[in-house]
């Protein structure tokens, strides 16, 4: 075809369109019209909680960031077109692989979490390479593993330890390099010095009497944001985003053009994994222990975060910034059910409901603007 | 936003409204907040909602339940983050790992929220956490009465079939049988395993062997139950001294028939309700009392069973 093709034979891929109506059409506006009715919902029902005190935004913005490192896992792999149901059970073999290696082998944390690493990652591969392999649905393969990967994780529990809980683990990370960069917080000077000018509450007796309540921000949030940047660059400036959306819109067509489309999927896979295996990381260095149940049902939160964020659950379309809203937006309303006192038992009833409609709105959103079917 | 989305949204403020006000209602405003780590499915804790919703009602205070949906005490510690964060008088808790959940205690502790640790943990950690006492059952303290009270019934030697041999607190319940008795566990404990077949043959073969013990001690239902058929079967039922933790539908049975002559309840009843009177006390007139609680050892005979059948699952 002529590169001098003319707007005015109205092919519509050269249509020209305004910046307003170009900045509008994407995948995460729904998740932003989403943040705005949720904290529109919270402030009208629970602002007098402690929901947005110092202590509050940092429980909330701690359940979001542990939702947005699955969800930017999820999210890729789900524009390209696959599921990953082993995450949760990812979560909990990690955690106890990196128990196990350093508290009953000895190994120094670094060794450990770095060995971790790279089994999580190469199972990952595995999940990947089954599925390409097999031609299976990826929704079979991973919940295959989700039992496999469980049952390991207890086994290799209470085979060493004869429980299903190891602790000890705060004690070899002790000075750690690589412990401190999942478990440790920055800004720790900016804290103390809102503590110390009253912008935040301090703790009014004991051992810690005097230092603010929030003391940092942990480690776990900045690899949620730097998760959710490198994901959104990867997706959306480089030639490899590219082929994530082709592989995951029609993957014949994208290997006709030349896409290695299974090599993107098991790299998303393997990418998926490794977000796993940083949530466990994090979760283990922060409270000194691993358990064999840790991280059950996550795979189905990450999902939903990826959904209310704008993805399609058929794959090719997406983006990692609305994944992020997503896990906000889910995290937020979790624990402000909890700030807003609603009874126990109908939590989840709650739950449900203000997730369904976050989606729809986005739909609804999406459709209006978008003009798509 | 659209004019559908603004109805959707004030639909479901206008329904939520009320039910989220349902709890806030109480006339001094105190407001404690009770986290277990128990995922949703498991219907013991029933009666702990039970417990402080009573509590609540004749105090005159808003109580809350909380507890991870899936059990993960991960998740759990965030939930107490939250509660400490939402500023309520006081916080009930397990302690159910002392690593996950230690920091999170001590940081509400710090705050100026009081707690009081319930069910699970020690009396030890509860000084450490720096919490106001605990409530529950001490496993080798209960363990050391139902031996005085076998004692007192002509005991001198006896079987205890664990089916939880790895839980290390709970084993502490046959040691302190022994203690209490007087005697030495030496080899009194067997590891029965968890499958009923085996637990049953296991005993069998154990008071084969040793003909001259006087008395079972089962931990639970799942190694009572078994014992139940085993002694049926050797004809030993109701002339064996028989006694089990916990209660179950077979054990109430049991104690009916005369084949069990107690079970010990640790009555999860008080470890809601008592926390919830005694932290509101302490927050109107400054009054403790001066030690732990211990909610059990409560022993149910064939005397008390009326009202244990009558109040199963919803008070006892």
């Amino acid at each position: 075809m002529s590169p001098a093709t003319t707007p005015e034979l109205g092919d519509e891929r050269v249509k020209t369109r305004s910046r307003f109506r170009e900045a509008l059409i994407r995948p995460e506006l729904g998740g932003i019209a989403g943040i705005i009715l949720v904290f529109f919902f919270f402030l009208l029902t629970a602002a007098d909680s402690g929901m947005f005190s110092a202590a509050g935004v940092l429980n909330w913005s701690i359940v979001s960031a542990q939702f947005m490192i699955i969800a930017v896992g999820a999210c890729l792999l789900m524009i390209a077109g696959e599921f990953d149901l082993s995450v949760g059970s990812m979560i909990g073999f990690a955690g106890i692989v990196i128990a196990i290696l350093s508290v009953q082998m000895g190994w120094p944390m670094w060794m450990a979490i770095i060995a971790t690493f790279v089994v999580c990652v190469g199972l990952g591969a595995v999940n990947g390479w089954l599925v390409i392999k097999t031609g299976l649905p990826s929704f079979i393969v991973t919940l295959a593993f989700l039992y496999i990967l469980r049952g390991l994780t207890i086994f290799a529990a209470i085979a060493t330890t004869r429980k299903t809980i190891i602790g000890g683990v705060r004690d070899v990370a002790e000075g750690d390099w690589l412990a401190a960069l999942f478990g440790g917080k920055v800004l720790t000077g900016l804290f103390q010095w809102m503590g110390n000018i009253g912008l935040i509450d301090t703790f009014e007796r004991g051992t810690r009497k005097g230092q603010p309540v929030v003391d940092g921000i942990p480690m776990l949030i900045v690899w949620a944001l730097a998760l959710v940047i490198f994901g959104h660059i990867l997706l959306t400036r480089t030639r490899f985003g590219n082929w994530i959306f082709a592989s995951g819109g029609d993957a014949q067509s994208a290997r006709y053009t030349g896409v290695p489309v299974n090599r993107v999927k098991i790299l998303m896979f393997m990418f998926t994994a490794f977000c796993a295996t940083v949530f466990a990381t994090c979760q283990v260095m922060e409270f000194g222990s691993a358990g064999a149940d840790r991280g059950l049902l996550k795979e189905f939160e990450a999902i939903i975060s990826v959904v209310i964020g704008g993805a399609l659950l058929t794959g090719g379309y997406g983006s990692v910034i609305g994944a992020a809203l997503g896990a906000l937006i889910f995290g937020v309303v979790q624990q402000g059910l909890f700030f807003a006192g609603v009874e126990s038992s109908l939590f989840r009833v709650f739950l449900g409901v203000i997730l369904l409609l976050a989606v729809i709105l986005n739909t609804y959103i999406r459709r209006m603007i978008t003009g798509d079917k | 936003m659209t004019s559908l989305m603004k109805k959707l949204v004030l639909a479901t403020a206008v329904v939520a409204a009320p039910l989220m006000a349902a709890t806030t209602a109480s006339a001094d405003g105190e407001k404690y907040i009770l986290v277990s780590h128990a995922p949703d499915s498991d219907s013991w804790w029933n009666t702990i909602k039970n417990g402080i919703a009573l509590a609540g009602e004749q105090m005159d205070v808003e109580v809350e339940y909380r507890n991870p949906p899936t059990g993960d005490l991960a998740d759990m510690a965030r939930i107490i983050d939250q509660a400490a964060a939402s500023g309520p008088n006081g916080i009930i808790t397990t302690l159910a790992d002392f690593d996950v959940l230690s920091g999170p205690i001590r940081a509400a502790v710090d705050q100026g929220i009081n707690v009081i640790i319930m069910n699970s943990g020690t009396a030890e950690q509860t000084r450490q956490v720096g919490a106001l006492m605990f409530v529950g059952q001490p496993e080798y303290d209960a363990g050391f009465a139902a031996g005085l009270r076998a004692k007192g019934d002509g005991v001198e030697s006896f079987v205890c079939v664990n089916h939880v041999i790895s839980n290390s607190v709970v084993a502490e319940r046959c040691r302190g049988f022994a203690d209490g008795l007087g005697i030495e566990l030496g080899n009194s404990m067997i590891d029965s395993g968890q499958d009923p077949a085996e637990i049953k043959n296991r005993v069998i073969a154990h008071l084969n062997a040793n003909p001259d013990i006087d008395a079972v001690l089962t931990l639970g239902p799942t190694s009572a139950d078994p014992t139940i058929l085993a002694l049926e079967e050797m004809g030993l039922a109701g002339e064996i001294y028989f006694g089990t933790f916990d209660l179950g539908e077979n054990i109430v049975k049991g104690i009916k028939a005369g084949i069990i002559q107690w079970g010990i309840d640790q009555q999860p009843f008080l470890q809601a309700y008592l926390p919830v009177v005694i932290l509101t006390n302490y927050d109107r007139y400054g009054v403790l009392p001066g030690n732990n609680i211990n909610s059990g050892p409560g022993f149910v005979t064939a005397d008390g069973l009326e009202k244990v059948e009558m109040f199963a699952g919803e008070y006892r």
